[in-house]
């Protein structure tokens, strides 16, 4: 009922997109993506990424998932993002890659 | 041994060999951070290769969360003995502590990770066991 209800309210919200160009060296590896879903897990916003604009989207709050993208440096990250906080997790994201995750 | 009080899930890594333990845990605390409660034990009790239900019981304690604990395992005998060390604990805290089915090093840092957010330790389970999903 609760997670109905959710979603829902997230259908409620235009979706969000916005692309990144990834700059760090190592790409979305280990570090960058558990740096990435700590982020992401502070939003109530869904927040997906692809390498492409039309997906296949991955969840942002899951590391698993994000670590198996392999997204190497030069990339282009997509995001999509669906929520009340959608702007401000948007935000968050692109600062994010374009900071090279505080690699660079 | 390292710790930190916070509601999050805490995270015990148990290994045969306490080199492994703690490199894992190095790699939770510089991945991960310090909003985790975390603690690592490995090799028997004469300090060779193995695990031992006293150390592991230790670790526990040492990264006792409300939320409950999580435990990274590696090979056969650190799974046993953690079971074991869990059958030991106290009645109220038994349900709140499990051992993932996880590779223990990646585990225990997707485990951490999955922590920090505040993340349930259902969730926490769920995220390190993907690896074999």
């Amino acid at each position: 009922m609760h997670d109905i209800n959710a979603s829902r309210a997230a259908n409620a919200f235009a979706p969000l997109t916005a692309s990144a160009l990834l700059v760090n060296p190592v790409g979305l590896h280990a570090r960058p993506s558990v740096k990435l879903t700590q982020r992401a897990k502070g939003f109530a916003a869904k927040i997906e990424l692809a390498l492409a604009a039309d997906g296949p989207w991955t969840d942002a709050k899951s590391p698993v998932k994000v670590m198996r993208m392999k997204a190497p440096q030069g990339a282009t990250v997509y995001f999509r993002v669906k929520g009340p906080d959608g702007e401000a997790a948007l935000a968050a994201m692109l600062a994010l890659v374009h900071d090279g995750f505080g690699e660079v | 041994m390292s710790n930190s009080s916070t509601g999050n899930v805490g995270i015990v890594i148990v290994s045969h060999s306490s080199k492994i333990a703690e490199g894992a845990a190095d790699m939770v605390r510089q991945m991960v951070g310090n909003v985790v409660p975390l603690a690592w034990t490995g090799g028997d009790v004469d300090g060779g290769l193995g695990t031992n239900v006293a150390g592991i019981i230790e670790a526990i304690e040492t990264a006792w969360s409300p939320a409950g604990v999580a435990i990274l395992v590696d090979l056969g005998g650190a799974e046993t003995n953690s079971e074991m060390a869990v059958e030991m604990m106290p009645e109220d805290r038994r349900a709140r502590i499990v051992v993932c089915n996880a590779p223990v090093v990646e585990g225990a840092v997707i485990a951490a990770t999955e922590s920090s957010g505040g993340s349930s330790l259902a969730a926490v389970k769920r995220s390190a066991e993907e690896f074999y999903a």
